[in-house]
């Protein structure tokens, strides 16, 4: 179809069909205020609630004002984004949608992150007029362990619904209710510990306000810190690196390692650890396990479960508990690189101290919500305290008067500080699988990798597969990120595996980790992700050592402690177990 | 019908049914047996006859003698007297209140005089239950009509009626048809709207119990014309005896093949469900009903998409409203001329409604569009009650506004209202007379839209609670003159910026209620007065020096607020009064006042 020529504020500008007037407003440099829209290229998510009504302009021969969001435009329309008809309507609205809102800015989580106050501020609001003494819409609080929901500051954008059910297919939040007591909330207004949640906290990452916001452990951190009889040690997460940088005003995709530690051992850390570490343990593990099922398979057992799932993510391994209860044998019951990091702090690293695992306290820094909720599962019996996210870190930062900028780089501590460039891009969709088939090629065919650098594991759409040559052996990989994909492949396996998958990764939020619902909020701009996900492969790049295989402490723990990968002692501190969980 | 000599109709409509037509059907059954006619005289459960005010009503043929309020004592005496004996009922009889004569045949009431039946065509004339009796009355015959023609033809013919939807919006019909039609589909869906919710508004119930085939028959005309092969009827699980007749109707043409495969030999098969609703006033709106069938939350989206485009599950459907399609048999048997020629030149046919409030005829109505409202409040309605003074009439519901004495003899079509500030809606049509507070019935519409109101967009969500809150201070004498301009900004806010009808429309009764009677806000935020004297909290009651000191009222005053010596006048307490008013009832000697 040809070009639609519209007109917006006496600009006149062609377009393609489809595009809505909030688009080709932006393409002539019209600007128009949106709060509940949000356009996430990349993850295919849309929300087009069209419920603010903060976009609304007027198009001349229509009755009402159109939201710019939802309108698509049409040949010959002539659009005005700032009559005054229209900005004063933008102005009542908004001022209604403050007059239902808690005044707290100052003490509120997302201050200096609200959508809701950023606009406030564009529109120069400095009183409400009307409603200001009116009802105000309350709800009963709710805490999860990852998650805070304080539905009091909803603004019924209905992001947070959008991403649970489109993208992530999840389906624990919905709209509940009607009128001025209409608010998102899971299905029978139950916690959201007892519903389906994966506290994946991709809502949090997308709510505009304080509505969604995470369950903060930061003090819980400083209160450990001040405590002389005890050993805090630190473990930071493979994406946690390429984000921080952001809370201080550095480009996204900066990388930061040299700082964080350098910021960690200020704020008191005694050990300043890497996750790294131990995801280059899990490779050990998850990747002996893929060994052992492959062969098992090639001898002719009928009876071993393919293809091997990734269990690194907490989302994921949740998702599955309560969404397909049936296929509970089929991830690996490799711990995630966390827990793994925790079981061998509190055992091998706290023998090696020679001090009790009680006087050990061990926090880690992820980009993650649901890894709070992770650590404080039963099974894993206090491993790791406390988890944090990468945002909470920027708080104790500030709150400790570092000047992030300015501090040198500094390399983190031993033995459980070094990782291999294949432990890193555990942080990005494919990285997992990608640092497994390097070390499985080496392991299976004895022969030494000529390029580790795997590109057709690598990208950013949803669903992806390739096919690597490991010795005689076609291995047959998927990936996906974002709950929907990861449905989607799972539903192939329980059909049968008809693509006859050998192993698939999967990361509950998408881009992987990277995009995880604790790191600097993106604000709706996925160009973030790309440039985190190109630094994590720049630094995996920079690493001397790029197989998990080759690390020399993981070796020395090996030959020290465990013996060797899947062993009792590994079977006993390394792997888990699922449990199907019927939530609402 | 042919070996009776005799029937009764018994109007077997909810409201009747709730004032004993069971048992008043129950008891002429069993004296008709006593009297051993029961071969001669067929007892009828009917539909609604729409004379609701004077229910229950029972009608005998073939002389049209038309009894109201009959009780299921009556029964005897309506058998031994007027079946056995050929002797009418006198003291059952309507009694005109203009002459105080009774009168017997219905077609002489002012009530039916001036109305015109066309969707109500068969609603207290046949046997819902029973498909031959609609078969009888030409049911299914425009069916067979429309299979002969082809798709265009059909829609033309809809087209060229001028037939409007009669759900509120007046789109016209035809070309709602037409955008299905042409949107190629595998799969394509009508869809009957039947989740009426206007308060005090039964046109689409009394429809569905008194006559379900026709809306059977229309859907699977609509059905044929656009290329759906499905109809689903999206009703309010509240309307239990409408569901049942619906599903009674429903399995009857299955039975009879007129649904089902292969209607009438045609090629053509299309069937009907029943899609339950939880009585959700926004799901009556298209897109908002399409969620709620698809087991969504009942909320709309805006439209483009269209449902013709883009419906149920994504495919081109065509929603209209019940009374639309009631319309739709008789175009076609009747022809789309003899249609058009009803009404006025932009609204065709007929419209029904549901007269209520202080009018003397309540009841369900049919009339010819353009007939004036004077028409219908003072020839059919009778008038108002109790000899009060007309006020206003709301018309078009929650969403509509409220038209006074200068608009009464303006010809009733949808462009008309609109032009006055109202609307059709689905035919609501509540009279007001001087004892309603205005600013008391803006708040009544508000407090409807406000729960009713879906929550999804800010304006509705936010802004009718607003303007309902701004309302309760003026009518609780808290209002400020600022407060009244504050109503009228928001009100057109919220009409410019709203999601979807329920809250574009939501501040019409405030904007037409302040259009005419703002002297009436005026005095509840100035004068702390409500000229109405409805609204309790700007009321006193007052004893004045007629009282004798019998003690009556300080007796019966719940709160203990009068207090008095016997023979001398007594004092009410302001602070303690709850404005009950028991004390003015009980007053023999017109002593205390309201003011």
């Amino acid at each position: 179809m040809s070009d639609l020529k519209i007109t917006i504020d006496g600009k006149v500008v062609n377009v393609k069909p489809g595009t809505t007037v909030l688009e080709a407003a932006k393409m002539v440099g019209v600007e128009i205020p949106t709060l509940c829209h949000l356009d996430l290229h990349d993850t295919k998510m849309v929300n087009q609630a069209a419920s603010c009504r903060i976009c609304v302009v007027e198009i001349e021969g229509r009755k009402n004002l159109a939201p710019a969001c939802a309108t698509p435009v049409t040949d010959g329309m002539v659009i005005n984004t700032r009559s005054v008809r229209v900005l004063n309507a933008r102005k009542v609205v908004l001022e209604l949608l403050l007059s239902d809102h808690p005044k707290d800015c100052l003490v509120c989580e997302k201050s200096g992150n609200c959508e809701l106050q950023d606009i406030a501020i564009r529109f120069g609001i400095r009183d409400i007029t009307i409603g200001k003494d009116g009802a105000q819409s309350t709800y009963r609080k709710d805490e999860s362990k990852a998650i805070v929901r304080d539905m009091d500051k909803c603004i019924m954008c209905r992001r947070c619904e959008t991403m649970c059910n489109k993208v992530q297919s999840v389906g624990a939040l919905s709209g509940i209710n009607r009128g001025f007591n209409a608010v998102v909330a899971p299905a029978f207004e139950v916690d959201l510990v007892d519903s389906v949640c994966t506290h994946c906290g991709q809502c949090v990452a997308v709510c505009p306000t304080g509505a969604l916001c995470e369950k903060e452990h930061t003090w819980d951190v400083v209160k450990h810190l001040a405590n002389k009889d005890k050993v805090v040690v630190v473990q930071t997460a493979p994406a946690v690196r390429v984000a921080l940088g952001e809370e201080f005003g550095m480009e996204p995709g900066t990388i930061v390692t040299g700082k964080m530690v350098a910021a960690l051992r200020r704020l008191g850390f005694d050990y300043v650890f890497d996750t790294d570490f131990a995801a280059d343990v899990t490779i050990m593990e998850e990747g002996s396990e893929l060994i052992d099922r492959l062969t098992k398979f090639k001898n002719g057992d009928k009876d071993v479960k393919l293809p091997i799932l990734t269990s690194c993510c907490p989302a994921w391994v949740n998702f599955v508990e309560s969404q397909f209860p049936d296929l509970l044998d089929v991830p690996s019951t490799a711990k995630s690189p966390q827990q793994m990091f925790g079981a061998i702090a509190k055992n091998y690293f706290a023998e090696k101290l020679n001090i009790p695992r009680e006087n050990m306290v061990v926090v880690s820094i992820m980009p993650c919500l649901a890894k709070k909720y992770e650590a404080s599962r039963e099974e894993f019996n206090n491993d790791v305290d406390i988890s944090i996210s990468t945002r909470e870190l920027a708080h104790l930062i500030r709150q400790a008067n570092i000047d992030f900028a300015k501090l040198p780089e500094e390399d983190f501590d031993n033995p459980l500080g070094e990782s291999t460039g294949a432990s890193v891009i555990f942080g990005t969709t494919g990285g997992v699988i990608e640092a497994a088939v390097r070390t499985a090629y080496e392991l299976i065919t004895g022969e030494t990798l000529g390029k580790v650098d795997f590109e057709d594991l690598r990208g950013f759409e949803g669903v992806r597969h390739a096919t690597v040559k490991v010795g005689d052996m076609d291995l047959n990989i998927g990936i996906a990120h974002g709950l929907s994909n990861a449905r989607d492949l799972l539903n192939e396996v329980r059909n049968g595996n008809p693509r006859n998958f050998h192993a698939i990764e999967i990361m509950a939020c998408p881009g992987g980790c990277i995009g995880g619902g604790g790191q600097p909020y993106h604000h709706g701009n996925t160009e973030i992700l790309k440039k985190r996900q190109a630094a994590i492969y720049q630094e995996d790049k920079n690493k001397p050592i790029r197989k998990s295989h080759e690390n020399p402490f993981v070796q020395e723990l090996y030959k020290e402690y465990f013996g060797k990968p899947m062993s009792h002692k590994a079977h006993e501190l390394l792997h888990t177990h699922y449990e199907a969980k019927d939530r609402v | 019908m042919s070996k009776y000599t005799m029937h009764i109709l018994v109007c077997g409509g909810t409201g009747c049914l709730s004032s004993q037509s069971n048992e008043i059907v129950n008891e002429l059954e069993t004296y008709i047996k006593e009297a051993n006619m029961q071969d001669t005289v067929q007892i009828l459960k009917t539909g609604c006859f729409g004379f609701c005010e004077k229910g229950p009503v029972v009608k005998i043929l073939p002389d049209n003698t038309f009894y109201v309020q009959v009780k299921p004592e009556d029964a005897k005496e309506l058998v031994q007297e007027h079946i056995v004996k050929g002797r009418k009922v006198e003291r059952l009889l309507y009694v005109d209140p203009a002459n105080q004569k009774s009168i017997s045949d219905s077609k002489h009431m002012d009530f039916y005089k001036k109305q015109m039946r066309v969707a109500l065509r068969n609603c207290g004339f046949i046997d819902p239950n029973n498909i031959e009796e609609y078969i009888a009355r030409d049911g299914y015959q425009a069916l067979g009509m429309a299979l002969n023609m082809d798709q265009q033809a059909v829609i033309d013919e809809v087209k060229r009626s001028g037939l409007r939807g009669r759900g509120g919006g007046g789109f016209p019909t035809g070309l709602k048809w037409e955008f299905a039609y042409k949107n190629k589909s595998d799969e394509k869906y009508v869809v009957c709207n039947a989740d009426e919710g206007d308060p005090g508004a039964f046109m689409d119930r009394s429809i569905l119990e008194g006559d379900p085939h026709s809306i059977v028959e229309a859907m699977a005309i609509c059905g044929y014309a656009i290329g759906a092969k499905k109809g689903l009827v999206y009703i309010r699980a509240e309307y239990p005896l409408a569901v049942q007749r619906l599903e009674n109707a429903i399995l009857s043409a299955r039975e009879y093949g007129l649904l089902g495969e292969n209607i009438l030999g045609s090629g053509f098969s299309f069937d009907i469900d029943i899609k339950f609703g939880a009585g959700a006033f926004v799901c009556g709106e298209e897109t908002a009903l399409i969620h709620s069938m698809e087991g969504m939350r009942g909320e709309p989206t805006t439209k483009p998409p269209f449902p013709a485009e883009s419906g149920y599950w994504g495919k081109p459907t065509n929603v209209n409203n019940v009374e639309t399609f009631a319309n739709i048999p008789v175009i076609f048997l009747k022809g789309a001329d003899w249609f058009a020629s009803i009404g006025t030149e932009k609204s065709k046919g007929t419209k029904v409604f549901a007269l209520a409030g202080k009018i003397n005829n309540v009841g369900l109505i049919e009339v010819p569009m353009g007939i004036t409202l004077r028409e219908v409040i003072y020839d059919i309605g009778g008038g108002i009650k109790g000899g009060k003074k007309f006020k206003a009439v709301q018309t078009g519901g929650p969403s509509g506004g409220c038209l006074t004495e200068k608009d009464l003899d303006t010809p009733i079509d949808f462009d008309n209202l609109i032009a006055k500030g109202s609307m059709m809606g689905s035919g609501g049509m509540i009279v007001m007379d001087e004892d309603d507070c205005m600013p008391a019935v803006a708040k009544f519409y508000l407090e409807f839209t406000e729960e009713e109101s879906c929550g999804k967009c800010t304006p509705c969500r936010v802004g009718t609670k607003r303007l309902l809150e701004i309302l309760d201070k003026i009518t609780k004498g808290k209002g400020t003159i600022q407060d009244i301009d504050t109503l009228k900004e928001l009100s057109e806010i919220i009409k410019d910026t709203a999601l979807c009808g329920l809250g574009q429309t939501a501040p019409n009764p405030i904007l037409s209620t302040l259009k005419v009677f703002e002297d009436e806000y005026v005095a509840h935020v100035k004068d702390k007065k409500c000229p109405a004297g409805q609204c309790s909290a700007l009321l006193q009651y007052r004893i004045t020096d007629k009282c004798i000191g019998c003690t009556a009222c300080s007796r019966v005053c719940p709160v203990n607020a009068i207090t008095g010596k016997v023979k001398e006048k007594h004092e009410i307490d302001q602070a303690k009064c709850i404005k009950c008013g028991a004390c003015m009832e009980k007053c023999k000697f017109a002593a205390i006042v309201k003011e």
